[in-house]
């Protein structure tokens, strides 16, 4: 940084000196800290050491498509520098460190930092020092619900309790006599699916048999779903991160069960289905929702947006284009770039926010079609659009029509 | 005045070093601040378990769990209990001090592989042990700690020194951590060259002598681990505070054995090895995965390597040198180049009076 | 009664794989009285290797025991390198050491290889087999067994060649080894090599069921360490006995005690640590007193 430092102050000093010679330019700018006249500095702090280091490559992807958009010429002309730090998925390392991105490096905005807990620890420190947080990286509920009070900060995903209502709707319309066990992880990860399905289920709330929770130290699950065999489910929901929701599947045909499976969008990633089948598990007709395009899926071969991903992607030499995360990281950036766009000439924090919180309208080629991003002055959940899917013969099929659950979390 | 001159010169290298802490958050900015407070922090829990692993012999591999009762010691009584977050500082100490006494009993019939195969389970769990009391810890949500506003006088105080704005609360933390520092290690240093401290080396130089020599092994050793997990459940509400946020997620497994690390690199045994060890275990982190990127002469390709190969790698390549060539850490290194450097100046003449180098210290 | 006789089957499915690691553990320990922290990353990287020569198109029966080789070689080379200049050093340094090498193979195959979970053939079927009402897979079974195999060739090895008695003697009795003409360093490394092949195998059995990736053994380790310490630890017919008792245990005690459920499993594994040390230190089968190194 000390050997920017300079050049950087030497650069900024000629631009001064030119724009007062040379005051044709059109139009005045309103910017903020972080924006010069050629660069826009965003920051983002994500695990890619430790436990949750798989999904590191986000930041990598995101980053791949600030590039393409700065190859062809940025955004006005500025820009976008991307500044990745490692946080290990620790809350104790995610403060230091975006006080680091906010107060020394002097960030524009955070865009897409990872984690619930990661992400709630500097919440109240963005919110103080009025510096967007912007499109977190975690589909909490928390984040577009307690809007009003953090007025700062925003999710982008479709929130975990939205997600499962869906699949309450599909129980109480189509299997109204269904015995649901449910498997979750012991975190706000897993008890906002819960909530979620509890709520969805609303008076139907008692077909839930039995319920088990897993630690992420676990080794197997095993023992939980045994117990969630035995109370007489017929139907499984698994609230798990991808390797236990894989492991999970791969148990329950180990011990001969076969129940209807609802598996969470985080860890239906068609390369995961086809690892558990080779696990073992028997996964046909399971059950999920998707609202991202599955890089996997052949049917979106010929499509403009994967085509579009493809080249994005082949910025970033470490990423593999085939992993669901890295199209993820993609979709998400090519939200802040609309909307870095669309604050025109006003690139202040304020406006950032205000656009990004309330003024969402955007059809993003990387979403399921008819995926609409939409924020509200009274609705700050920007994605609330999602599809059923059903595994079948190697692959998932689209099932119905996009179901809205826009309004219903409250 | 003589006193003064006649003062050894480590008195002076400790003033110096002293001073420089002192006037630290006045050259540098309010978040640096906040940096070198965790150094501070990881500081103290180290010389804990120095005093543990150093001094008594008994190793802990989970000195992260201790600093996650500190933790939320301070966090629940300042968050549900709406106790002045000072207050709740020593409150933590002592709370977890006998925490650490408690666990002293059960590890005095354990041998030293054994208890590190304990240890090192309990740092494992931890997570999984947080998350259950819910209605205590709140789970996984965690608990928020607002940041601590500095007294008036101290703000004042640091305005007029400094001539600038008042104080930060990032400032304050500073030198909360500053003032802990310094007791903390001015009651180390008293502890080791007393004679609690040559009990304790005594056992840690063999056990059956020392308790042949009237010492009450199995007492000093408790006693060490309740001091040790003293020091870390201050570190650990300092911790808490100086990181506005405490969760499960913050005591995993790596801050156990980063703390480790960090004792060993620093030196153990010595009573500055543990300020070493602190700055090693807060920096190389940080510079493993920053450091490198920000430098432009490092190809891309090289750059990504580094941080995703990240401070694990670092840490284990470390550990296992300093251990094979330099088993006296960083303060061992420093003391035995003094010597050789003194020895040379002052030539062969000085050798002959009996002057022998430091006798390297087992560990 | 059908539940809980899937409780303790999957629980033995469990406990095979612990039992496997734990003999690793075991042998490290009879070499040189040292609890091997790095053992499961050993295990874990040599997995990878495996997976590395399949996905280079070698099958699984010549990839099998080429890696099995490669990690005896591994074993060898790393108690030459890194143990040997601690050889002698308290017991603290060569935990530290060895928590060292841990680390340090756990980033080095995240940045090798990758953090994505991946899928490691078997060869075990995954059908299931009914025993009594409740099922189990072959693919599990087949971990008890080979796990059953590595130990009864270890035990012919170790108590029925010469080289296993040089090898014990060398561990027991080094100064007494020395002047009968045993060379004691090159038997501590060659015990390295046996546990660090025994953990391949072990991280080639577990690696269908628990995915391969870089964080895989990280808590198999603790129950590794329940399960050695358990059926005492210079044991390797207690490692594979307690094995099985602890993992039958966590599963029970995750069904059935109130307050346990099934996230604290690990802390039942802890429980276990800590009641068998404070207890009976020289756990089921041990017979010596805990010897320090």
């Amino acid at each position: 940084m000390t050997r920017t430092g300079p050049r950087l102050a030497a650069a900024a000093a000629f631009l001064v000196f030119t724009a007062a010679c040379g005051s044709s330019s059109g139009g005045t700018v309103a910017t903020d800290v972080g924006i010069t006249s050629n660069q826009i500095l965003l920051g983002n702090t994500i695990a890619q050491t430790g436990p949750a280091a798989a999904y590191g490559t986000i930041a990598n992807a995101e980053n791949a498509y600030f590039t393409y958009i700065n190859n062809q010429g940025g955004i006005n002309g500025r820009k976008i520098k991307f500044v990745i730090l490692d946080d290990g998925y620790n809350p104790a390392q995610t403060v230091p460190l975006t006080k680091q991105l906010v107060e020394q490096n002097q960030v524009f905005a955070m865009f897409s930092g990872l984690g619930t807990q990661t992400q709630t620890s500097v919440r109240d420190y963005m919110n103080t020092q009025k510096v967007p947080q912007l499109f977190v990286a975690t589909g909490a509920t928390t984040w577009g619900l307690d809007y009003s009070s953090h007025s700062w900060t925003l999710g982008w995903q479709p929130p975990y309790q939205g997600e499962a209502r869906i699949y309450a709707k599909d129980i109480t319309t189509n299997h109204t006599g269904a015995k649901i066990g449910v498997l979750y992880q012991n975190d706000d990860y897993g008890q906002d699916y819960l909530k979620g399905l509890t709520d969805g289920l609303g008076a139907s709330a008692s077909l839930i048999v039995d319920k088990e929770s897993y630690d992420v130290t676990a080794t197997s699950v095993a023992s939980q779903l045994v117990k969630i065999k035995a109370s007489g489910a017929d139907t499984l929901f698994i609230f798990a991160t991808p390797a236990f929701t894989i492991k999970a599947m791969a148990t329950v045909t180990a011990i001969g069960w076969a129940p209807r499976l609802y598996i969470n969008s985080v860890s239906d990633v068609a390369t995961y289905m086809k690892i558990a089948e080779k696990a073992g598990a028997k996964v046909d007709g399971a059950i999920s929702v998707g609202y991202i395009k599955d890089p996997t899926d052949p049917q979106w071969a010929n499509d403009d947006g994967m085509k579009l991903y493809r080249t994005v992607i082949a910025n970033c030499s470490t990423c593999d284009a085939n992993n669901g995360f890295n199209i993820y990281g993609v979709a998400v950036a090519y939200t802040m770039v609309d909307v870095l766009k669309l604050a025109g000439s006003n690139l202040t924090r304020a406006n950032i926010i205000k656009i990004a919180s309330s003024q969402l309208n955007e059809s993003n080629p990387f979403l399921l079609p008819g995926i609409n991003l939409t924020t509200t002055s009274s609705d700050h959940f920007p994605i609330m659009q999602e599809q059923v899917i059903q595994w079948s013969g190697e692959q998932w099929h689209l099932q119905g029509s996009i179901i809205d659950e826009r309004g219903t979390i409250k | 005045m003589r006193f003064l001159t006649r003062a050894p010169r480590r008195y002076w290298v400790v003033a110096l070093v002293v001073i420089v802490f002192a006037g630290l958050p006045t050259q540098v900015t309010s978040f640096q601040s906040l940096e070198w407070a965790e150094v501070l922090i990881f500081a103290i829990v180290i010389m804990g378990l120095n005093l543990l692993v150093g001094y008594s012999g008994q190793i802990s591999l989970g000195h992260g769990a201790l600093m996650a009762a500190g933790a939320y010691t301070t966090a629940i009584l300042v968050h549900r209990y709406h106790i002045g977050y000072l207050a709740t500082v020593p409150i933590a100490g002592v709370l977890t001090g006998l925490l650490g006494f408690l666990i002293g009993i059960p590890a005095l019939r354990l041998s030293a592989l054994y208890l590190a195969l304990a240890t090192f389970a309990l740092a494992v769990i931890t997570p999984s042990l947080i998350k259950r009391p819910e209605n205590l810890t709140q789970g996984v949500q965690g608990i928020l700690l607002p940041p601590p506003d500095p007294p008036d006088w101290a703000s004042s105080l640091f305005a007029t020194v400094t001539g600038g704005p008042a104080m930060t609360s990032d400032q304050w933390l500073y030198y909360l951590c500053f003032a802990a520092a310094i007791i903390l290690f001015w009651v180390a240093w008293n502890i080791v060259r007393r004679r609690p401290g040559r009990a304790l080396i005594a056992i840690r130089d063999g056990e059956v002598a020392a308790a042949a020599s009237g010492v009450n092994v199995a007492g000093y050793k408790t006693l060490a681990f309740g001091l040790s997990a003293f020091y870390a459940g201050i570190a650990g509400s300092l911790y808490g505070l100086a990181t506005g946020f405490v969760s499960p997620d913050t005591f995993p497994l790596s801050l156990s054995f980063g703390l480790l690390v960090g004792a060993v690199i620093g030196g153990l045994g010595s009573i500055a090895g543990p300020l070493f060890g602190g700055i090693f275990t807060f920096w190389l982190p940080i510079m493993s995965s920053q450091f490198v990127q920000t430098q432009s002469w490092i190809p891309d390709q090289v750059a990504s390597v580094f941080r995703n190969a990240g401070p694990s790698v670092t840490y284990g390549a470390l550990l296992i040198l300093i251990m094979i060539f330099a088993p006296n850490g960083l303060a061992g290194l420093i003391l035995s180049g003094y010597a050789r450097l003194r020895s040379r100046l002052r030539g062969v003449g000085e050798r002959t009076t009996g002057q022998l180098p430091p006798d390297p210290q087992t560990v | 009664m059908q539940e809980f006789l899937q409780q303790v089957l999957s629980g033995i499915a469990s406990g095979g794989i612990y039992a496997s690691l734990a003999l690793a553990l075991v042998l490290i320990y009879n070499a040189m009285g040292l609890v091997n922290f790095a053992q499961g990353e050993m295990a874990m990287f040599a997995t990878f290797l495996a997976f590395t020569l399949i996905g280079h198109g070698l099958s699984y029966w010549i990839a099998l025991p080429i890696t099995i080789a490669l990690a005896f070689i591994g074993g060898i080379v790393i108690q030459r390198v890194v143990i040997r200049p601690v050889e002698r050093a308290p017991v603290l340094t060569l935990v530290i050491v060895t928590l060292g090498l841990a680390t340090l193979i756990n980033g080095l195959a995240g940045f090798l290889f990758g953090y994505l979970p991946q899928s490691f053939p078997s060869p075990f079927s995954v059908q299931t087999v009914n025993i009594l009402g409740a099922a189990a897979s072959y693919r599990d079974l087949g971990v008890i067994g080979v796990s059953a195999v590595v130990l009864v060739l270890v035990y012919l090895l170790l108590q029925r060649t010469t080289l296993g008695l040089a090898m014990r003697a060398a561990a027991f009795h080094p100064e007494a080894s020395r002047l009968l003409g045993v060379r004691v360093s090159w038997m501590l490394a060659l015990g390295w090599g046996l546990a660090s092949a025994v953990g391949a195998v072990s991280g080639i059995m577990v690696a269908p069921i628990l995915l391969l990736e870089p964080n895989m053994m990280q808590t198999v380790i603790i129950y590794a360490f329940a399960s050695a310490v358990l059926g005492g630890i210079e044991s390797p017919l207690g490692a594979v006995i307690g094995g099985l008792i602890v993992g039958v245990t966590v599963n029970l005690a995750g069904a059935y005690v109130p307050g346990v459920g099934g996230d604290l499993q690990l802390a039942v594994a802890f429980a276990i640590i800590i009641a068998v040390l404070v207890l009976r230190p020289s756990g089921l089968l041990g017979r010596r007193a805990v010897r320090r190194a």
